[in-house]
């Protein structure tokens, strides 16, 4: 009792102090799960961070702490950041749920943003991207490229944003190519170079000759370009440096806008909980250049599908579309509703091999 | 020139003197290290020391040190019995995992019945479930000889891939919608290890940790098998004519870290964590290993050392947030702790001597 009377003590007198600095200053944190060089998700949570800094100049001022483990850690670095006068604090991994609402309940005038979870509260909102929209381009690019039919997909872990994009990435390579098979070797981490290497060689030595990964670091990029033959795509971001091969495009987040937008918010004061979920169209998922190691056609087509799914004409999770086990999932012409995206735990009729339990 | 003298006995003064000449090393090169960094040397160690501890909000970090140093001191107590045999348990993260995980598993198994008997139980099921990983290495040991430093190393792995498997499968969270994760035990009040009084950081692993302490201390100041342990440490072949068991020792010490670090597992995972997820470990039980030999591997000096460390997690996070610096900055800055500590510990057991070199 005494401590939550002290910490709203402090809230408030850090509100106060906070509205007097707020002509000059607004204070928005970023909590990040990676190292800020990871060339992945946290490299691109950390540019819309320095994006805020560029766009708001003086009248922003950023804070920043890098790998940090989800639990009682990230709960006591967001509660420095607010005891710290920060007014709006980013939370930028899926792990970061609880803490994040926990300590929000503290500090209820702080306004925090969670990406990727689900719960929210009157101070918090949730925010991620359909990356699932660009896993189906990569599907269809690697579909029309492979010659030994055999495409791997190196998972982190098997929750629903990532068997998302393993089904919209294997819906469109059986599409451009019936005879497409997916090896999927999970894991069990977002960044971690020596064992996304190991993933990558192993599945290379499958014959795989197509390398899609759901981690953050380039190390499946350099494994591939080692082995020749192989191709890649970037990973949350660019990761330009392996262009034009083996890196033959990439899914880029841009979280900057979406920053910006929030953090202007904040400052006019019209910050409400919200839950974003944008994808191509609004921008929030880029597709990066599609390389000349593409042939052109397969390009075309690439771009097609994109401009399709940023208009809204195409949804990648369009019926016919049976689940792993034959069981009708969605009829002819029917998309799936956001719910049942949102919490996918099952593999579309096709990919072999079952979701770890 | 300078040559290195062994001296007859290990010098007590050194003994002490060395984590305190330490710290103060590494504190310079730290301060060195950050402004290479571009940062004020002063106030990055100033805000890693005496932030956490005195400054406006030191009413919310204080309290953190306890949480953050608790598991630390509980994991290393284990672990100084074993390494003052000479038994080496470098799995206490693996056993930390596994007690976490049959702690909650138990706890988790009762829900959503309130009854006043499930935290006790869960106690005992932490600690069962790490003292049963840490028997493992030592049957092998005692039995066939193994390695117990490579064995109990392996083991975390092991252990890390079954808390996947069981954020994944087994004690997922039904109402979680698929994703990974154990409900959160935070929420169900039977299981949860609150803090004893609100805001002041104390929960019941805490009290364990303090209450470890204690026992270690007379363990080996007063009891005969802690006389054991201590013998087979410092003079093996005396400990061999004294009649000292091998087998049981290697049993004890193993079992007994196994066990703190699973009830160091549970009540992290019923209190501050409050879930069984993939991430759920942190790396305590590496870092109780520094901790242990940076406390000397007394039990009042494993209290010290837990604390400090805890600083050095607090104080860098604060660091990294207020001034900017990267956080492999703050990781170098506690590796050096163990580093300047192994060097100037040169100094217990030899004397430097200045030689003049004769001319033949």
């Amino acid at each position: 009792m005494k401590f939550t009377k002290l910490l709203a003590t402090a809230a408030i007198a850090l509100g106060l102090a906070g509205t007097a600095m707020a002509q000059d200053k607004t204070k928005v944190g970023f909590v990040y799960v990676g190292p800020v060089g990871d060339g992945g998700w946290t490299y691109e949570h950390n540019q819309g961070r320095l994006a805020v800094e560029e766009h708001f100049g003086d009248a922003v001022e950023t804070v920043f702490v890098e790998s940090v483990p989800e639990g009682p850690d990230a709960e006591r670095v967001m509660t420095q950041m607010a005891l710290d006068g920060a007014s709006l604090i980013f939370t930028t991994s899926f792990g970061y749920m609880d803490p994040t609402i926990n300590v929000a309940k503290k500090f209820p005038d702080v306004k925090f943003e969670h990406a990727t979870g689900y719960k929210r509260a009157d101070n918090v909102s949730t925010y991620s991207a359909r990356f699932y929209e660009g896993r189906a381009i990569q599907g269809h690019i690697a579909g029309k490229m492979t010659e030994s039919n055999i495409v791997g997909y190196i998972g982190s872990y098997p929750i629903p944003e990532v068997i998302r994009g393993i089904n919209s990435a294997f819906i469109h390579a059986r599409k451009a190519n019936p005879d497409v098979q997916f090896k999927i070797v999970w894991a069990y981490t977002w960044f971690d170079p020596a064992k996304e290497a190991d993933a990558a060689k192993v599945l290379i030595e499958q014959g795989a000759d197509v390398i899609l990964q759901h981690t953050d670091s380039t190390a499946p990029q350099a494994a591939a370009q080692s082995a020749g033959n192989v191709i890649t795509f970037g990973q949350a971001s660019d990761m330009s440096e392996y262009a034009p091969r083996p890196r033959v495009s990439s899914i880029i987040d841009n979280w900057a806008p979406y920053y910006i937008a929030r953090t202007q918010a904040v400052i006019d004061g019209t910050w409400e909980s919200t839950d974003t979920w944008d994808g191509i169209g609004p921008g929030m998922v880029g597709i990066g250049e599609i390389t000349d190691a593409v042939p052109e056609d397969v390009k075309a087509e690439a771009l097609a599908l994109k401009d399709a799914i940023a208009n809204g004409e195409y949804h990648p999770f369009t019926g016919p579309l049976n689940k792993q086990d034959g069981s009708a999932w969605l009829a002819d012409g029917e998309t799936a509703d956001d719910g049942t995206l949102l919490g996918m735990n099952f593999y579309v009729e096709g990919i072999e091999g079952d979701i770890p339990q | 020139m300078l040559t290195l003298e062994k001296r007859p006995q290990p010098s007590r003064l050194w003994t002490y003197l060395t984590p305190v000449v330490a710290v103060i090393l590494t504190m310079l090169a730290g301060a060195v290290l950050f402004a290479f960094l571009g940062k004020d040397p002063v106030q990055s160690i100033r805000t890693i020391f005496w932030e956490p501890l005195f400054s406006e909000f030191a009413f919310y970090y204080r309290p953190q040190l306890l949480v953050k140093g608790a598991p630390l001191v509980l994991i290393a107590i284990g672990l100084s019995l074993g390494f003052r045999a000479g038994i080496w348990n470098i799995g206490a993260e693996g056993q930390y995992i596994i007690g976490a995980i049959c702690g909650a598993g138990v706890g988790l198994a009762f829900y959503p019945m309130e009854a006043w008997f499930i935290f006790p139980l869960m106690v005992l099921a932490g600690a069962l479930g790490g003292w049963a990983w840490a028997m493992i290495p030592a049957l092998l040991k005692v039995r066939f000889g193994t390695n117990e430093i490579l064995v109990s190393l392996m083991l975390v792995y092991v252990a890390e891939q079954l808390l996947a498997s069981m954020s994944l499968g087994l004690l997922k969270n039904p109402e979680g919608f698929g994703f990974p994760g154990s409900r959160n035990l935070q929420q169900y009040p039977s299981a949860h290890n609150a803090e004893l009084i609100a805001g002041s950081g104390m929960h019941w692993g805490v009290v364990s940790a303090l209450v470890a302490v204690i026992l270690a201390y007379i363990l080996l100041n007063r009891h005969m098998l802690g006389f054991h342990i201590r013998l087979t440490g410092e003079a093996p072949r005396a400990a061999r004519f004294a009649g000292v068991n091998p087998a049981r020792l290697i049993l004890f010490c193993l079992g007994t870290a196994g066990a703190l670090a699973g009830l160091a597992g549970l009540f992290e995972v019923s209190g501050p964590s409050g879930q069984v997820s993939i991430d759920f470990n942190v790396g305590y039980g590496f870092t109780a290993i520094i901790v242990a030999f940076l406390g000397r591997l007394h039990p009042i000096g494993i209290l010290l050392a837990g604390g400090l460390m805890a600083l050095t997690y607090i104080g860098g996070e604060i660091a990294q947030s207020k001034l900017g610096l990267p956080a492999a900055a703050i990781q170098v800055f506690q590796g050096m702790l163990l580093f300047f500590l192994l060097a100037v510990d040169v100094t217990t057991n030899y004397r430097i001597r200045r030689v003049t070199r004769e001319v033949a």
